[in-house]
């Protein structure tokens, strides 16, 4: 009994772990000096598209929900974010890790806000439906920030709707974006977001709402019947979802001096769906490798092969077909009947574990 | 008055674009009960045949969307039997990232093959209007073939569906698929004849919205499909009158979104219509409701 | 199931890293031969200077990439002729950056990785801006072939600009059509998502409200919308306009006057500098174009030795006429080879080092060249240059004057 519980620690902690150890492992580099700079420009993006991948690991493994708009957040926390560490960096002179600090929390609380309102329609639906009023969610609010012009006039801020005739310095400037942002994102405020990422969201996996929220999800009505309130629960995975998607959002947006909205196009949501779905639905160490290994190799070889995107496409294809085909699943149950009955044998039954985790 | 008359004509010829695609879509969706993102893509790549049919062969136009249409059935076939047959039995997940990833590939793939640098598609219907009320009034012959092409396939697609052998096998298999089969109806085939049709429409709605709107590149259909799948929902997915009525009624709030409000936001109009009809009439326009059984 | 998915990752990422070396080692050889292909000369190697690395970055592929191939081509046809003459010898790096300003950050590090010592680029001006902040920050220079946006050295030293700004553009684009007479009631129609087109619209408006001419309708489009005008056209014909002022690049510009032409409206064209790459728009009928008119500072028909030179072998280089961009790319590896001759650059000389030296170089220096006649450059960076009028007429350009 002593090992599974400490099997368990393990898994539970190996994420941190293993996000620690990267850490440590690029700070010594770079450091050394031995880290080609575009594999250091990398790193940030990494980070954000970490967070981005938890984030919405919650949504689509954990509460089971498809959700095409994620961007939509992360769109709105960068540019809250450039907005408020502009203002807080020229009206206040407040030191940089402060402007971040705040930018982080302010793209946060706004996506968070973003995220209940729609959630309040989107969480009435089911399957494609919720997906493509997401997915339509995360088009309007590009769309809507397409038209938003923000300047800052001594200490106060302006904002306007299609008109770009504002007094001031504009900070933001509808289809055009942010530009001459001060890019004040760091490697470690990237490190920290994801620790309090994986905090956030492992705690609520292994609490009581998590279970709620995995219950709702395995089945919605059983669920209701035994007395779970499932609005609320969806809701709280998707708010929280959300706000982690928005802080990411934050850090990335002040990592680039150029940001338009184009950038978050649902194919930058797409992006993070295949990030959570090839590192296992559900799984957030997968997540993380995933967000990693899928945002660093085409970069890296960006300038190699014009097929990557190509070889991207049909491995994402043949990773579906692989894991749904009835053959190949036959295959491994059977070597896992044969791996079960084993360990019967043995002192110790860990059934049920690779099952309880099925999709 | 003729102003808004014009960009009501316009409305009405890109919404009969969108009905065209929405036609195949709602089909496939009504029928494999799936989200085809690459349904857009298969747009992209009737259009590219059909520009180097016209450009690079020197064709008759009328060739280059017959072969268009034929590449793109077979391509149909071939997609749904590689990537989506696999997958029946699977999540709606799994053959969602599926048909993503099968949208990724078709861009790539065209990207590899004609470049990503755009192409200026070479319109097949003659340039020309006709002018009502004293020249005030254009309306391109574009428009008029495209709304006059979006009806004949309509009333097309609708005898065949409500009166052939084929079109009642279609109509078994969306209803209950097990049940379809138990009665003799070959799932299989009768799926594959509906990504056929799909196909062929997409390779029809490709060359008429090339033709309206020429920028040709590898994303060119992304964003009208995923509009086209708006306007199936609108009109009530599975329903082909449905389909018909909302990419035209899309079309149209497009248009005057962008001519009235803003021209940034007529693709948030869209969107906006479509989270309202999904809340207040979950089935669509002309759609029927489903019980959910427990 | 997961284990299984996690192998297959794991082994897709193994080979994929190994592909990723492979094609590494192979890139390392490829790049030499690239440039002794580009150079075609006497052997780089072994020349006491060594090669000075040239860095340029432009949308070779995408909606833009006529300029970025134009400008690549141009400056490698350039260092081709340089090395050809002996002694100092240039390598060019180029990237791709399909005109997005994060792939052209991404791009710039790479080159800095590679040992860039001065940027020719970027190509266009949203891109060009985001380089240009770290550009500045690292002290590397940057002399922008064809990035036009003011706001592309705007409170930056080390940018410098060959081509003419775009408030430059916009008012003699706004004095031009009325100097010409070419038309009484004006439409515009803009890409607000560019810095390039805003800038070029603003200076247009005010120009022309101070000469006194009508613009009747004014509509935007941005980069996510650009497939579809019939709004803006409408819009233009409704308030009876009778010339279409143009400030985008050329793939838009492409669509205006196919729609403009299957709807029977009789708009004339003007355009400015992004409009030019039009013509060789693959399946664009130039009938269209007919009768429009444009700004460039470059006459691929004019007779002089230099111009009759640089477009003969341009020609037989890459097949077809060089543009504007192309222009302004030679030009401006030229007035970088003039640097390094006066100012005595080797491969050894650091990019802060060439930086803090052409800056004040850039001022106090005067060119002659493809694209104007004793160019100057003012501290800010900015170019004096005049841009001409040109109509297209049988599908070639023809000045007005």
């Amino acid at each position: 009994m002593k090992t599974t519980k400490l099997t368990k620690y393990i898994r539970r902690y190996f994420p941190y772990v293993l996000v620690t150890a990267a850490f440590l492992i690029c700070q010594s580099l770079i450091s050394t000096g031995t880290m080609p700079r575009t594999t250091k420009s990398l790193l940030i993006p990494v980070c954000v598209y970490i967070v981005m991948a938890v984030s919405l690991n919650l949504t689509v493994g954990i509460s089971g929900e498809l959700s095409l708009g994620h961007a939509g957040f992360m769109a709105i926390g960068a540019f809250t974010g450039i907005v408020v560490a502009e203002y807080t960096g020229s009206v206040f002179s407040a030191p940089e890790w402060v402007q971040l600090l705040l930018a982080i929390v302010a793209g946060g609380v706004l996506a968070g806000i973003m995220g209940t309102l729609i959630g309040i329609p989107v969480l009435r639906l089911h399957g494609d439906y919720l997906a493509i009023v997401t997915l339509a969610f995360g088009e309007i609010i590009r769309n809507v920030l397409n038209c938003i012009y923000i300047s800052l006039d001594g200490k106060k801020l302006h904002f306007a709707f299609n008109n770009m005739n504002i007094d001031g310095k504009l900070l933001f400037r509808g289809p055009t974006g942010a530009t001459g942002v001060t890019r004040i994102a760091t490697f470690t405020a990237g490190f920290l977001l994801v620790l309090v990422t994986l905090f956030v969201v492992l705690n609520l996996i292994h609490s009581r709402s998590g279970r709620a929220i995995m219950a709702i999800r395995d089945n919605r009505i059983a669920a209701e019947s035994v007395g779970i309130d499932v609005t609320e629960y969806r809701m709280m995975a998707f708010v929280t979802s959300a706000v982690l998607a928005g802080m990411g959002g934050a850090l990335f947006g002040l990592n680039y001096s150029t940001l338009a909205p184009s950038n978050f196009s649902f194919n930058a949501s797409i992006l993070i769906l295949v990030y959570v779905v090839l590192g296992g639905i559900g799984n957030i160490t997968g997540s993380i490798i995933a967000a990693t290994v899928l945002y660093v190799l085409p970069e890296e070889l960006r300038r190699f092969s014009d097929y990557r995107m190509l070889v991207y496409a049909v491995v994402l294809i043949a990773v579906m077909l692989v894991t749904n085909s009835t053959s190949v699943r036959g295959f491994f149950d059977r070597f896992r009947d044969k791996e079960q009955k084993q360990r019967k044998d043995g002192p110790e039954n860990k059934t049920g574990k690779e099952g309880a985790h099925h999709e | 008055m003729t102003a808004f008359l014009s960009n009501l004509i316009n409305g009405i010829s890109l919404g009969s674009v969108y009905a065209i695609i929405a036609l195949g879509y709602t089909m496939v969706y009504g029928i494999a009960k799936m989200l085809n993102f690459a349904h857009g893509d298969v747009i992209m790549v009737g259009a590219y045949i059909c520009f180097c049919c016209l450009f690079d062969l020197g064709l008759h136009p009328a060739l280059g969307v017959l072969a268009s249409m034929v590449v793109c059935t077979l391509l149909g076939i071939l997609i749904e039997r590689l990537a989506y047959k696999p997958l029946r039995q699977a999540t709606s997940l799994s053959v969602l990232i599926t048909a993503i990833g099968m949208s990724y590939f078709l861009q790539n793939l065209a990207q590899l093959i004609w470049g990503a640098n755009p192409k200026s598609f070479q319109t097949v219907i003659p340039a020309g209007s006709v002018n009502l009320m004293n020249g005030q009034l254009k309306i391109s012959y574009v428009s008029i073939v495209t709304i006059a092409a979006s009806l004949v396939v309509m009333a097309a697609l609708s005898t065949f569906v409500s009166r052939t052998k084929m079109g009642k096998a279609m109509r078994c298999v969306s209803e209950d698929k097990g049940a379809a089969q138990l009665m003799g109806v070959n799932v299989n085939m009768t799926i594959s004849v509906t990504f056929a049709i799909g196909s062929a429409l997409a390779a029809v709605a490709g060359v008429l919205m090339c033709s309206a709107y020429p920028t040709l590149k590898p994303t060119t259909g992304s964003m009208p499909g995923i509009k086209a799948f708006t306007a199936a929902v609108f009109g009530g997915i599975g329903s082909i009158p449905g389909a018909m009525l909302g990419g035209i009624l899309l079309g149209i709030i497009e248009i005057l979104g962008r001519a009235y409000v803003s021209s940034e936001l007529g693709d948030a109009f869209v969107f906006a219509v479509l989270i309202l009809v999904l809340l207040i009439k979950p089935t669509g326009l002309l759609g029927k409701a489903v019980r959910e059984k427990v | 199931m997961k284990k299984f998915v996690a192998l297959l990752l794991a082994v897709v990422m193994v080979a994929s890293l190994f592909a990723g070396c492979s094609s590494g080692e192979s890139e390392e050889t490829k790049a030499p031969v690239a440039t002794e292909g580009a150079a075609a000369a006497p052997a780089d190697e072994g020349t006491p200077a060594g090669t000075i690395k040239v860095g340029s970055i432009g949308p070779t592929t995408g909606d833009y990439a006529q300029y970025g191939k134009a400008v690549e081509n141009a400056i490698a046809m350039a260092i081709e002729e340089i090395n050809a003459k002996g002694g100092l010898q240039f390598e060019l790096l180029g990237e791709d950056d399909q005109g997005d300003p994060t792939m052209a950050v991404n791009a710039y590090n790479v080159e800095m990785q590679d040992g860039m010592q001065v940027l020719l680029g970027t190509v266009t001006s949203g891109a060009c801006a985001a380089v240009a902040d770290v550009a500045n920050e690292e002290r590397v220079f940057m002399l922008t072939p064809s990035a036009s946006s003011p706001t592309v050295n705007e409170g930056r030293d080390n940018v410098y600009q060959v081509c003419f700004t775009d408030p430059n553009q916009g008012a003699s684009a706004a004095q031009t059509i009325k100097s010409l007479g070419l038309g009484e009631k004006i439409a515009v129609i803009w890409n607000n998502a560019q810095d390039y087109s805003t800038g070029i619209y603003q200076s247009f408006m005010e120009k022309a409200e101070e000469i006194g001419l009508e613009v009747v309708a004014d509509s935007t489009f941005s980069d996510d919308s650009n497939a579809d005008f019939s709004v803006q056209l409408q819009a233009a014909a409704n308030a009876g306009a009778d010339l279409v002022f143009l400030p985008i690049y050329y793939t838009p510009v492409a669509a205006i006057m196919q729609q403009a032409g299957a709807a029977d409206y009789n708009f004339k064209f003007f355009g400015v500098d992004g409009m030019d790459g039009l013509l060789d728009i693959s399946g664009f009928d130039t009938a269209l174009a007919e009768g429009s008119y444009m700004l460039t500072p470059f006459d691929a028909n004019k007779t002089d030795d230099l111009t009759s030179s640089f477009v003969s072998s341009y020609v037989a280089k890459f097949g077809e006429t060089p543009n504007q961009f192309a222009a302004d790319a030679y030009d401006a590896m030229y007035i970088f080879y003039d640097a390094c001759q006066d100012l005595g650059f080797t491969s050894e000389t650091t990019p802060q080092e060439i930086c803090e030296a052409m800056i004040p170089w850039m001022q106090s220096y005067s060119y002659t060249g493809l694209t104007g006649e004793n160019m100057v450059w003012a501290a800010d960076g900015c170019v004096s240059k005049v841009a001409t009028a040109y109509v297209i007429e049988g599908g070639q350009y023809v000045s007005v004057d």
